[in-house]
């Protein structure tokens, strides 16, 4: 990563959002970059852009329960996490299946989640992901506490927690903005601006000219970003990481973007949004840019591109393949992580539901 | 009791580094009980937290610690003001070691102060413990006495678990014994006989257990022999020892100050019919607070279980009727 990351210790709070890629594929004045580096970004992106098209195919097909898309936020999936470092941790939602990804969940066990079985929010020991939080909020406080307890510990580990422009009115994000200002703790907290909260407008959630600006309410910098552009999610984030593992405090990112898709499978986006605005964004989608300055510059053809398809497509196939030959766990299964220790209510209740599903199935 | 607490808190955070302490006022002011006394003098503010006025944050904060690995202690001032973190609570500490089949724990503490006889403002007597008795992955337990409040909180810390640590305001400063001075801690799920008997099982928890005892006496007086089981653990419930005791007394009292509706001794009542029907001789009696919103100070005398009502309800409904 070749630009200056201090650029943005603070941009403008409302306003135009700062990008380096243009929809074009032309880069700013004053940044270069690596043409490996941007080859990798542009190579997950492409990936999660499979898992995503898999998993909503899929559901249609009825192998998936619900499913949310992040269609269209690529670049935020991956350019906000390509800034972490090892140990730190994701709190993200049921939208982030592209950052859990990166950041080592397996598409195995995101599979597993959305087929209905437990262990899908059972990520492997070493990966610091929590399973994506359901309800809409909440886990903003979790990432504040997460991230406090390793400044406690020294770890210099920090912790980024993703969430939507709607999340931003429920009170929870108020709390978690204030403790992290007030106890400076090393959080990122990175809003994904996609327009939509299922059918709901950006205005109706909040009447400041940006999200971004309320980062100066709780006394930590804010970010205005072009969710679309990659390497602009990725050098604000890496600022707002580096300002946290400095132990120079939280920061927030509001990255504008759009939910291409619906917000679940069972969604229907007709109802609230135009088809003149889906394609305007269309015409703004985070792959397309760098794919043009990939191309420009020699480091992108079709070859390449069938080649990336096709791995990701392997790849998604066989982690689905694997979720769905894993074992099936005894329908009792949910007993057992009530609590750590086997409790005599749960172990009678537990007989009870299976003498009620033998009679039920017979 | 007071003290006690005090004591484990103390014993708590010098035992183990993971340990914290946070809430509204809990440095500085030492509680607004005073049960953190000193503790932020001794241990640093950076272990004993005062925290901004945000009950949801306070608990999604530290469960947040607690899935790093932190061992969070929390204490949310009275149970009327617990309402703002209902939702971390059950949405996310109890359940998720479920949600990620034990890769993420909230081995954490939540201390509620609760009940009524204090004389307090609106929302600062309330017992709805029935709540979060509701929520599957939660342990609740309730002390009534300084030894066990001591007890109980050590278990608590050390629990796997979450665990919801309801304090009866009452009992602060009312009960007072002596209490160990070393560490120890007192199981959680296992019920206390307080007084043995063979007329009629009284079975109480937290505050009510003085009332409960005092009524105990008065049938002693009247020829009642009752025995008095101090539950201690809500969930996990100790199951057993209620039912050998139904067995032997034939008769049983729940005594709560919660409302009626909802409240733990319908569960009792369900539980002593599935198990121990055979042994009634009479329906189980419950005597509780009521169905209406907790009475300002004037008022509160007619809402609580008092002595003379709970001997007076258990001889006519239990042995009369």
């Amino acid at each position: 990563m070749k630009g200056s990351a201090h650029v943005f210790d603070q941009g403008s709070l409302s306003g135009d959002p700062l990008s380096i890629l243009d929809q074009a594929g032309r880069l700013v004045a004053g940044y270069e970059v690596d043409g490996d580096d941007l080859r990798r970004l542009y190579e997950s992106m492409v990936w999660i852009r499979t898992y995503d098209r898999k998993a909503t195919a899929m559901q249609l097909q009825g192998r998936l329960a619900t499913y949310s898309p992040f269609f269209g936020q690529e670049a935020c999936q991956i350019g906000s996490v390509a800034a972490l470092a090892d140990g730190d941790w994701l709190a993200g939602t049921y939208r982030d299946a592209g950052a859990m990804w990166f950041r080592g969940y397996s598409w195995e066990r995101l599979f597993l989640g959305r087929t209905g079985d437990e262990r899908g929010g059972q990520p492997a020991e070493d990966v610091t992901v929590m399973p994506p939080s359901i309800t809409v909020g909440g886990h903003m406080v979790h990432a504040v506490g997460l991230s406090w307890a390793e400044k406690m510990k020294g770890s210099g580990k920090i912790a980024l927690t993703m969430f939507g422009e709607g999340a931003t009115s429920e009170g929870d994000f108020h709390e978690a903005m204030n403790f992290a200002g007030v106890f400076h703790t090393p959080t990122v907290f990175f809003c994904q601006n996609n327009q939509y909260a299922i059918s709901a407008p950006r205005e109706i959630q909040t009447a400041s000219d940006s999200i971004a600006q309320k980062a100066l309410a709780y006394g930590m910098v804010g970010y205005l970003v072009n969710g679309n552009d990659v390497l602009a999610v990725r050098e604000v984030t890496a600022a707002a990481a580096e300002r946290a593992r400095n132990g120079d405090g939280p920061s927030l990112i509001e990255a504008i973007t759009y939910r291409r898709g619906p917000h679940t499978t069972a969604d229907d986006p007709t109802k609230y949004r135009t088809s003149q605005e889906e394609d305007l964004w269309t015409e703004r989608d985070p792959l397309e840019r760098v794919r043009a300055y990939l191309a420009d510059a020699g480091l992108w053809d079709e070859p390449w591109q069938t080649e990336l398809e096709e791995a990701a497509g392997v790849a998604v196939e066989t982690a689905v393949g694997a979720a769905e030959a894993l074992p099936k766990l005894d329908a009792g299964n949910f007993f057992d992580a009530v609590f750590e220790n086997p409790n005599p209510t749960l172990s009678d209740e537990k007989a009870a539901a299976a003498r009620r599903l033998e009679l039920g199935e017979a | 009791m007071a003290r006690a607490l005090n004591d484990g808190l103390r014993l708590a955070l010098s035992g183990d580094e993971r340990v914290l302490l946070m809430g509204e006022d809990v440095g500085r002011a030492g509680g607004v009980f005073r049960i953190s006394d000193k503790l932020r003098g001794e241990f640093g503010e950076e272990r004993v937290i005062d925290a901004p006025v945000a009950e949801s944050g306070i608990v999604g904060v530290a469960f947040g610690m607690a899935v790093a690995g932190m061992r969070p202690i929390v204490e949310l001032q009275f149970m009327g003001f617990s309402y703002p973190a209902y939702d971390q609570i059950i949405s996310h500490v109890s359940r998720i070691r479920h949600r990620s089949r034990h890769r993420f724990t909230a081995p954490m503490v939540i201390r509620i102060p609760y009940g009524g006889g204090i004389g307090a403002a609106e929302h600062h007597s309330e017992s709805m413990e029935s709540i979060y008795l509701h929520i599957p992955g939660l342990k609740v337990v309730v002390p009534s006495t300084p030894v066990d409040a001591k007890g109980l909180l050590l278990a608590a810390v050390e629990d796997p678990d979450p665990v919801v640590f309801l304090e009866p305001i009452r009992s602060y400063r009312s009960i007072t014994e002596v209490v160990p001075g070393d560490y120890y801690t007192t199981p959680i799920g296992e019920a206390a006989v307080r007084r043995e008997g063979t007329d009629v099982t009284l079975i109480s928890y937290g505050a009510m257990m003085r009332e409960t005892l005092g009524a105990a006496d008065v049938l002693e007086g009247r020829g009642i022999s009752a025995e008095v089981i101090d539950l201690r653990s809500l969930v996990p419930l100790d199951v057993d020892t209620i039912v050998a005791s139904v067995i032997k007394t034939g008769r049983v009292a729940v005594v709560h100050e919660a409302p009626r509706t909802g409240g733990f001794g319908g569960e009792i009542a369900a539980i002593v019919q599935e198990k121990a029907f055979f042994s009634l001789e009479m329906p189980v009696l419950r005597v509780t607070g009521w169905d209406s919103v907790f009475p300002l100070k004037r008022s509160e005398r007619l809402y609580l279980p008092n002595v003379a009502g709970i001997a007076e309800e258990v001889q006519t409904r239990l042995f009369e009727g």
